[in-house]
């Protein structure tokens, strides 16, 4: 009611004049009746209603909602201050902006990602499964089948359980576009009707489909049906062609559905695609497991169920190591966004603090204005100006400048989400996030929030002090504004700490990475080109087949203008896992009979290690003539030869690789012995074994070419000759070497790279905050330091003076950043690679940076104030 | 208008909206003729300040005890006519009963410590 009546005041005060006017034409009319001259008449009547301004004037505030009326005036009288001073307004705002834009894109992907349940039914009763890696170096990693099919038995919480893996395949067929190589996965026929998951054309998989005698089908992902088939509804029954063999195509999923990632575009049938034999197999650890809880189970129930069944199976199999011993669960969220957790995390932390700093700075800027207007306020608290209304007008403005921050603030979220989602394309769950209305709300919360924060600290000591004494205060007194000062020099304090935090966290980051980066990986990687692909075993059905095609590759590879040297290897250093292989060392019989060893296996044509240049330390290469059954022979990595012959010469000793088929029954001869190299940037080196690509049962492999000019030039000539020998083979990863390894760095890259823009950010606000202090304090003082000089101080006294006074606060600051990092350090500690939480360097230089930072921005001020002229000075006043 | 002012009367607290409610029955009339009959009835001891009178009849129609209509008076002027509606007459018997209370119980007041 009275709001309505408030927005129509206007019309309402027009109504009541009217209504006056009436009354006193009417009163006039009837003094004229009695005879009264019409000036007189009208006169009186005037007189007889007194003052219609005041009649209108009651009623007008009689319909005025207090606390609107004069919040809009403290907004106009806000803004017109603020437009006042254009340098701090624009300062603040893009302080604020940043602030609020940056937290709220990053509140909208944690969100999007961690926080918003799957998209599945009762998604939070699916939980995924996983064994420990022998060893138990890893708490959640791949799932062997055979350990699947135990555990499905054996866990009567699990209401159902599903197993799927990812894997590349080519795929082609029909006359219809080129053949692509593309990432499918096979899962147990169930794996969607447990997820909740209707297709969204056909069917999805039945019983009947997942088995090693059924006819092969298929189910498209919404993408790949849009991309290869353009969204094609006659698609349905057609058959294609996977590795050559047909499948029938049966259903096609909905376009949200892009579990497990993006990249996976195909979905095939586990028992169908795998042997028996392989699906039988208990360490092939190579699958992973989900599974959906029945009501009122814990993810805990299911984990010790599943733990049990694996030490059962463990039990069973007690000469084979590569069985796991322990199993762990944790939800499919969590599975699915682990990775991303700690780097999101990291990274709203540190939007978090530069959010806290541009507050303090923007209450800081604050402080030192209502220090200014402290006379201006005494009046008006003197002549009746309530504390109340005084500190409405403070947070008025602040919150001005907030609403302005967040109108900038807003639309950089959402250019900053847009960017997140295009950088970050690995991340799970990265594509379906967007700006919504939750993140919206969120970014006015926090726009208010800081709005209000940022007025109330400056605020805070209008409620403390008495208000009329600052009238009482002599004009030259050097206390002035000296509880102010105090506030201030706190506020740096705290951002300074909040600064060397953010700094402390860059610093350890970045040089992570930079560690990351150039850790040896074994070879050197400049202007190498790689690339991969694979042989479909439907038209290479016998090793002959693959090694002809390999021996025609490798001197066409090396004649090609621009090439240096080439070689292929199944798998390059830093390219991954690539396999492994359990072998037994015939000169060494071990003591507990049945034990067998683990090691990563490759194989590697005769030119490859001087092409790549991995350093030979003992014996020979592979020869040419070591091909097919006279490839009798391996090379070792060092690591292999110091930790299974120690203290000896492995040259001439055997190595039986048990995964082969056809062992030689001595094992294989050990012929070199040649450098480490990393499979992975982050891992750890694992003892190696080569032997002869030429061996047969290797139809993948990756390509590197050396070249002593950019290696990118070389994709178009080694990829026209890949079309020229087999025209329908597809090609992938077509990367430089330092690429492709940029790629396993790109976590690190782009969390340190985000950090340190953020940490820079904080030191310039830090810089700003101190010069703004110190300018101010040497404002304040000037009478003083007039004063000092004038009695004969030296001019390098006051400059160490102020100097002093500037870097307190800083140094204060630096001990408290410095003693949060050590405490906080440990949060990050799971991104770094390489380096201690603690490193000392990165304290120290973090030292070092601000307090140079800190010195130049105090220097100017105190500098101004040792040069002050004493009369000017005094004068001043 | 001037007029002999016997007793300076001033409004009893609250009467106000009563003594409008009340004038109304008699019809709708506008500003300057309630404030008339009050006064006239009165026999000039009320006085309406003008000053409350329309901030009076304002309240009393947000509260919907009065609507009002431009119309034209008398004498052929626009004027603001308001007019009784059914809330405002449960009101002014409400709250006639309860001046009548209160009359009587000061009246019994006044009169035992008189005699």
């Amino acid at each position: 009611m009275s709001i309505k009546r408030f927005f129509k005041r206007n019309r309402r005060d027009e109504e009541l004049a009217r209504e006056i006017e009436a009354y006193i034409e009417l009163e006039a009319e009837e003094n004229r009746s009695r005879g009264l001259s019409p000036a007189e008449s009208i006169r009186r009547a005037r007189v007889k209603f007194g003052s219609p301004r005041r009649v209108r004037e009651d009623e007008w505030e009689h319909n005025t909602l207090k606390l609107f009326d004069s919040a809009f005036r403290d907004i106009r009288y806000a803004v017109r201050t603020l437009l006042r001073t254009p340098g701090f307004t624009v300062a603040a705002v893009v302080v604020m902006a940043l602030g609020i834009g940056a937290n709220t894109a990053l509140f909208t992907v944690v969100r999007s990602v961690l926080l918003k349940p799957l998209p599945f039914k009762d998604p939070d009763r699916l939980i995924q499964l996983y064994e420990q890696s022998p060893g138990g170096k890893r708490m959640y990693s791949w799932v062997a089948p055979g350990m699947y099919a135990a555990w499905k038995q054996q866990a009567p919480s699990v209401e159902e359980m599903a197993i799927y893996g990812t894997d590349s395949i080519s795929l082609s067929g029909d006359g219809g576009p080129l053949p692509e190589r593309i990432r499918y996965a096979e899962c147990s026929w169930n794996l969607f009707s447990m997820l909740g998951v209707q297709p969204m054309l056909g069917r999805s998989f039945v019983e009947a489909d997942d088995r090693p005698d059924a006819a092969g089908t298929v189910v498209l992902t919404h993408s790949l049906w849009m991309r290869r088939y353009a969204g094609d509804k006659a698609i349905l029954g057609k058959t294609i062609l996977l590795d050559a063999r047909p499948y029938t195509v049966v259903g096609v999923l909905p376009a949200w559905f892009n579990y497990p990632d993006l990249p996976t575009q195909l979905w095939a049938a586990i028992y169908h695609e795998k042997g028996p034999e392989q699906m039988r197999q208990v360490d092939n650890h190579n699958f992973l497991v989900v599974a959906r809880l029945k009501p009122g189970a814990t993810i805990a129930q299911a984990q010790s169920e599943v733990d049990t069944a694996e030490k059962r199976v463990h039990m069973a199999n007690p000469t084979n190591p590569s069985v796991g011993s322990a199993a762990n669960a944790r939800t499919l969220l969590d599975g699915l966004v682990h990775d991303a957790k700690t780097q999101l995390y990291i990274l709203l932390g540190a939007t978090s603090c530069v959010l806290l700093i541009a507050c303090l700075n923007v209450a800081n800027l604050l402080v030192a204005r209502s220090a200014s207007r402290r006379k201006e306020t005494s009046i008006r608290a003197a002549l009746g100006g309530s504390r109340w209304r005084l500190l409405r007008e403070q947070v008025t403005e602040s919150l001005v400048l907030a609403a302005a921050g967040g109108a900038f603030g807003l639309p950089l979220a959402w250019a900053g989400v847009r960017w997140m989602v295009q950088a970050r394309p690995d991340m799970a769950r990265m594509n379906a996030v967007h700006l919504d209305v939750g993140s919206i709300a969120f970014g006015l919360g926090i726009m208010a929030g800081s709005g209000v924060l940022a007025g109330l600290i400056p605020a805070a000591s209008l409620l403390r002090s008495p208000l009329l004494e600052p009238l009482q205060e002599s004009s030259r007194s050097s206390s002035a504004g000296r509880g102010r000062a105090r506030m201030r020099k706190l506020l740096l304090t705290l951002e300074v700490g909040l600064t060397v935090v953010l700094l402390i966290g860059a610093g350890l980051l970045l040089k992570s990475y930079q560690h990351l980066r150039s850790s040896d990986i074994g070879c050197p990687t400049q202007n190498v080109l790689t690339m991969r692909f694979s042989l479909p075993s439907a038209r290479y059905d016998t090793s002959a087949k693959v090694d002809a095609f390999y021996e025609e590759l490798v001197p066409r590879l090396r004649a090609l203008p621009g090439v240096k040297a080439a070689g292929i290897a199944t798998t390059l250093p830093g390219q991954g896992y690539g396999g492994d292989s359990r072998f037994t060392i015939p000169e060494h019989p071990s003591s507990t009979p049945g034990a067998v060893d683990d090691a990563i296996v490759r194989g590697v044509d005769p030119g490859y290690f001087s092409a790549i240049q991995i350093p030979l330390k003992r014996g020979r290469y592979f020869e040419a003539r070591e091909r097919q059954d006279k490839a009798l022979s391996v090379i070792v990595s060092a690591s292999f030869a110091r930790h299974y012959f120690p203290g000896e010469d492995p040259i001439g000793k055997h190595v039986k690789a048990l995964d082969f088929q056809g062992v030689p029954p001595q094992g294989f001869e050990v012929v070199g012995v040649v450098g480490n190299t990393l499979w992975g940037l982050t891992e750890e080196e694992t003892p190696t074994l080569y032997f002869p690509i030429y061996s047969g049962g290797w139809p993948a492999a990756s390509i590197a070419v050396r070249s002593d000019i950019d290696a990118a030039s070389l994709a178009v000539p080694v990829e026209k000759l890949l079309a020229k020998l087999d025209p329908d083979l597809p090609v992938e990863n077509v990367l430089t070497m330092e690429q492709s390894i940029g790629k396993s760095t790109l976590d690190a890259s782009f969390t340190s790279a985000l950090v340190l823009a953020f940490a820079v950010i904080a030191l310039v606000l830090a810089a700003v905050g101190l010069y703004g202090v110190l300018s101010y304090l040497v404002t304040q003082r000037t009478g003083e330091i007039g004063v000092r000089i004038a009695l004969g101080a030296q001019r390098n006294g006051v400059l160490k003076l102020m100097l002093l006074d500037g870097l307190r606060p800083a140094g204060a600051g630096l001990i408290v950043g410095l003693v949060a990092g050590v405490l906080g350090v440990r949060w990050i500690g799971s991104m770094l690679y390489g380096i201690k939480p603690l490193d000392l360097s990165v304290f120290v230089e973090v030292t070092v940076v601000l307090s140079l930072v800190a010195a130049l921005a105090c220097a100017l001020p105190a500098w101004r104030a040792s040069r002050l002229d004493p009369m000017t000075a005094l004068r001043l006043e | 208008m001037g007029g002999k002012k016997q007793v300076k009367a001033e409004m009893v607290q609250g009467t106000m909206d009563m003594l409008i409610l009340r004038t109304l029955v008699m019809g709708p009339a506008h500003g300057h003729t309630i404030a008339h009959v009050i006064e006239h009835t009165s026999e000039n001891v009320l006085e309406v300040e003008q000053g409350s009178l329309y901030p009076a009849l304002h309240r009393l129609e947000d509260r919907g005890w009065l609507s009002s209509y431009w119309g034209a008076s008398e004498n052929n002027r626009k004027a603001k006519f308001y007019k009784l509606t059914a809330a405002g007459r449960r009101q002014l018997v409400a709250e006639a009963n309860r001046w009548q209370q209160m009359v009587e119980a000061i009246g019994r007041v006044m009169g035992e410590s008189l005699s």
